[in-house]
């Protein structure tokens, strides 16, 4: 293990875990960005370059700034009067508990079985992109339709009816 | 002693854990969807790890379903962030414990 993933899981780690427990939502935006990074980071740590830059291009660049204009737009900065943790916090942080020892569990008992290739697959923009048009072409266009029929929900959602104003 | 799959596995397992923690812990509707982001994250990372240490990497597998699952979690952060902006209008919160019109 090197160094290097260390250093990218710690900070990953801790801008996780500030986005969890910071108590202003834009501090939050700032935190989940910089845990957004660091798993980019690792992305490109484990060779798969083109997950990693559609990670910061999708996540850093458009969810954080979603977000933020989530938080803008419903005043979020304001802080809450009760505190930002839910009256049930204690249940849900025995769920998460239970869910990290499981899988904690699982991946150390797993030592024996656990693959482990050493040389280094390549995985250029010019194999992804065949194996987009090829093979997976038509999830490729499903997705797509997604995206559109998505990003439409979104707008009509979140649209301002002009009827139900004044 | 630990392989380099089993530490990105564990790390994954801590942001997986740290995202349904704050899921299901923050009162406001905006931290619950970012939780969700990071749960989503994780499994992203545990996709593209097994692409990377298992074998035949070359049929690109874990790493198509990582960009699919990466464009599907856009969509879902676009109509929940406008969800919460709706709700927003209609109760001017978006603090889930106030948000109970359906409670019987």
């Amino acid at each position: 293990m090197s160094p290097i993933f260390y250093l990218l899981a710690v900070v990953t780690l801790a801008g996780a875990l500030a986005t969890v427990l910071l108590k202003h939502l834009v501090h939050c935006a700032l935190a989940v960005t910089v845990a957004f990074a660091g798993l980019a980071l690792l992305f490109l740590q484990l060779d798969a370059q083109f997950v990693g830059f559609a990670q910061i291009l999708v996540y850093i660049g458009a969810v954080a700034i979603l977000v933020v204009f989530a938080i803008l737009l419903t005043r979020g900065s304001d802080l809450p009067k009760h505190g930002v943790f839910s009256s049930t916090w204690a249940l849900g942080l025995a769920i998460a508990a239970a869910v990290f020892a499981v899988l904690g569990w699982a991946v150390i008992a797993s030592t024996h079985g656990i693959p482990q290739q050493d040389n280094v697959p390549s995985a250029t923009a010019h194999d992804i992109g065949i194996a987009l048009v090829g093979r997976y072409v038509l999830p490729l266009e499903i997705l797509a339709l997604l995206l559109t029929a998505a990003t439409i929900g979104a707008v009509i959602v979140a649209m301002h009816e002009k009827g139900k104003q004044q | 002693m630990t392989t380099p799959l089993a530490g990105y596995l564990l790390v994954a397992a801590l942001v997986f854990a740290i995202g349904l923690g704050g899921a299901l812990t923050r009162r406001n509707a905006i931290i619950v969807l970012i939780g969700i982001e990071l749960m989503l994250n994780a499994a992203n990372l545990n996709l593209i790890a097994f692409w990377r240490y298992g074998p035949h990497p070359e049929a690109l597998t874990g790493m198509m379903f990582a960009i699919f699952s990466i464009a599907v979690a856009a969509a879902e952060a676009a109509v929940g962030l406008g969800l919460v902006i709706a709700i927003y209008r209609q109760t001017n919160t978006t603090e889930l414990d106030k948000i109970d019109r359906m409670k019987g």
